[in-house]
């Protein structure tokens, strides 16, 4: 486990809080049918300091508390943002929260997105699908910035379901403005959508990127990051340049209840951003009810 | 124009690797046609007399329904093939493929195709391999869309 947690690149700093801090709905902005991204100022006033893909445990209050990734940049000004997708009473609950309305936050827990790592002038490929954007958001921003100071390529290839639940929109037009490779495909095609209708893994072969010198990064569906992972390898890029987020039922956040155990890992606290290399190849095939 | 065809050939995806002499095959069944964009290529209901191998930019395969209009289904790029009922009874096809953008594909007569490979089984055999890979590639790409993997729980 310890090697596993080492492993992951958690930070040892890495420590959370059983106590929700209440913050205020500043901002709220619908991203498709079912997902509001909420804009959080502490009621304390002191900005909390995160990584790219680490998550928050956010509570409705008299209904319940989830985790949630936060889907804002860090040092980014303004509020910390988190895209909600209203699947549940906690969720539903948070996505009609008010501009004004408190909710409770905890954190921030888990592993991130090391972008720091990678190897200067590599590519980056980014591949998304659904709501598995949001915890990428901030990241995908920072290496659009790093690529216009010179940095490598940035790829990324997004799976949605429908072209009238394409998630982040805008954001996805402005990296590809800010000259990165941005490839949107659809589930489900509808009459007059010109785009690419099929699952992510097809984006693949027409994206320019240098497999032998690139990181990836893929978030969203398991069955999505598999296949994903999968066809990246396929492609000629090392598998431990490959990071994926797992997620359970995370609960506590700090790797006490064990609710989110998979195979050596409690993912609150070692995921949920794992390599896939050594790492998630196995967990991938660990079948669990 | 043949010239032109067996460049075309020689540079596609599709065509990667296969067997020495399977360029100049495809050559002697092909054509070149121009798409404007929106026309089709292949029509539902139609004889598969053909397949296409496109070049440089993408089809969408659809279905109309009364009521709904069309259904895109899936989009195929550059460097793959539109076409799949050709290769075999009753060669009828089965959906409609469109043009997306304006281009220039190369349209292969399949009769004279199944012709040539019929003298060349040795040839034939590495075709039609290809030809199951994109199969295979496109059943799992159909069975993974089948979970809904986007969709709200609440909705399956």
């Amino acid at each position: 486990m310890t090697a596993t947690a080492e492993h992951t690149g958690r930070p040892a700093s890495q420590r959370g809080t059983l106590s929700p801090e209440p913050y205020r709905v500043t901002g709220r902005r619908i991203e498709g049918a079912d997902v509001v991204t909420l804009a959080l100022e502490p009621h304390h006033g002191r900005p909390l300091t995160f990584a790219h893909g680490q998550f928050n445990m956010l509570t409705a209050f008299g209904v319940g508390e989830i985790a949630i990734s936060i889907s804002s940049a860090p040092g980014a000004p303004g509020p910390i943002e988190h895209s909600v997708r209203d699947v549940g009473a906690v969720t539903h609950a948070l996505c009609r929260t008010p501009i004004g309305g408190t909710v409770g936050v905890r954190g921030p827990f888990g592993t991130h997105w090391d972008i720091d790592d990678i190897e200067e002038g590599a590519d980056v490929v980014v591949v998304v699908g659904g709501i598995g954007l949001a915890p990428l958001r901030g990241a995908v921003r920072d290496l659009v910035d790093r690529r216009r100071a010179g940095g490598g390529g940035v790829f990324v290839l997004a799976g949605m379901r429908s072209p009238d639940q394409i998630l982040f929109a805008e954001d996805l037009e402005e990296w590809r403005r800010s000259g990165a490779h941005v490839a949107v495909t659809v589930d489900v095609g509808i009459s007059g959508w010109p785009g690419r209708v099929g699952v992510v893994t097809t984006l693949l072969p027409d994206t320019p990127f240098d497999p032998t010198r690139c990181a990836a990064f893929a978030c969203g569906p398991e069955i999505m990051m598999r296949f994903a992972a999968r066809a990246l390898v396929d492609r000629g890029v090392d598998p431990r340049q490959i990071r994926v987020s797992l997620e359970r039922n995370m609960q506590c956040g700090v790797g006490l209840c064990g609710h989110c155990q998979l195979g050596p890992l409690l993912l609150c606290r070692d995921g949920p951003v794992v390599p896939y290399g050594g790492v998630a190849d196995r967990l991938f095939m660990e079948r669990q009810r | 124009m043949t010239e032109t065809i067996h460049e075309i050939l020689s540079a596609h995806r599709f065509l990667s690797g296969l067997p020495e002499g399977t360029v100049e095959v495809l050559a002697e069944c092909a054509r070149a046609e121009t798409f404007e964009s929106g026309r089709l290529l292949l029509h539902e209901g139609d004889v598969a007399d053909t397949f296409h191998l496109i070049h440089p930019v993408r089809v969408s395969i659809e279905i109309h329904g009364p009521g709904h209009g069309r259904h895109i289904l899936d989009s195929v790029g550059p460097g793959l093939t539109v076409g799949l009922s050709w290769a075999a009874p009753p060669f009828r096809c089965q959906f409609d493929a469109r043009s997306l953008e304006p281009e220039v594909a190369v349209a292969v007569d399949s009769e004279c195709l199944r012709a040539r490979l019929g003298e060349n089984p040795a040839l034939g055999y590495a075709l039609l391999e290809r030809l199951a890979s994109v199969l295979i590639g496109r059943l799992q790409v159909a069975r993974v869309r089948l979970l809904d993997l986007y969709g709200n729980d609440s909705d399956r």
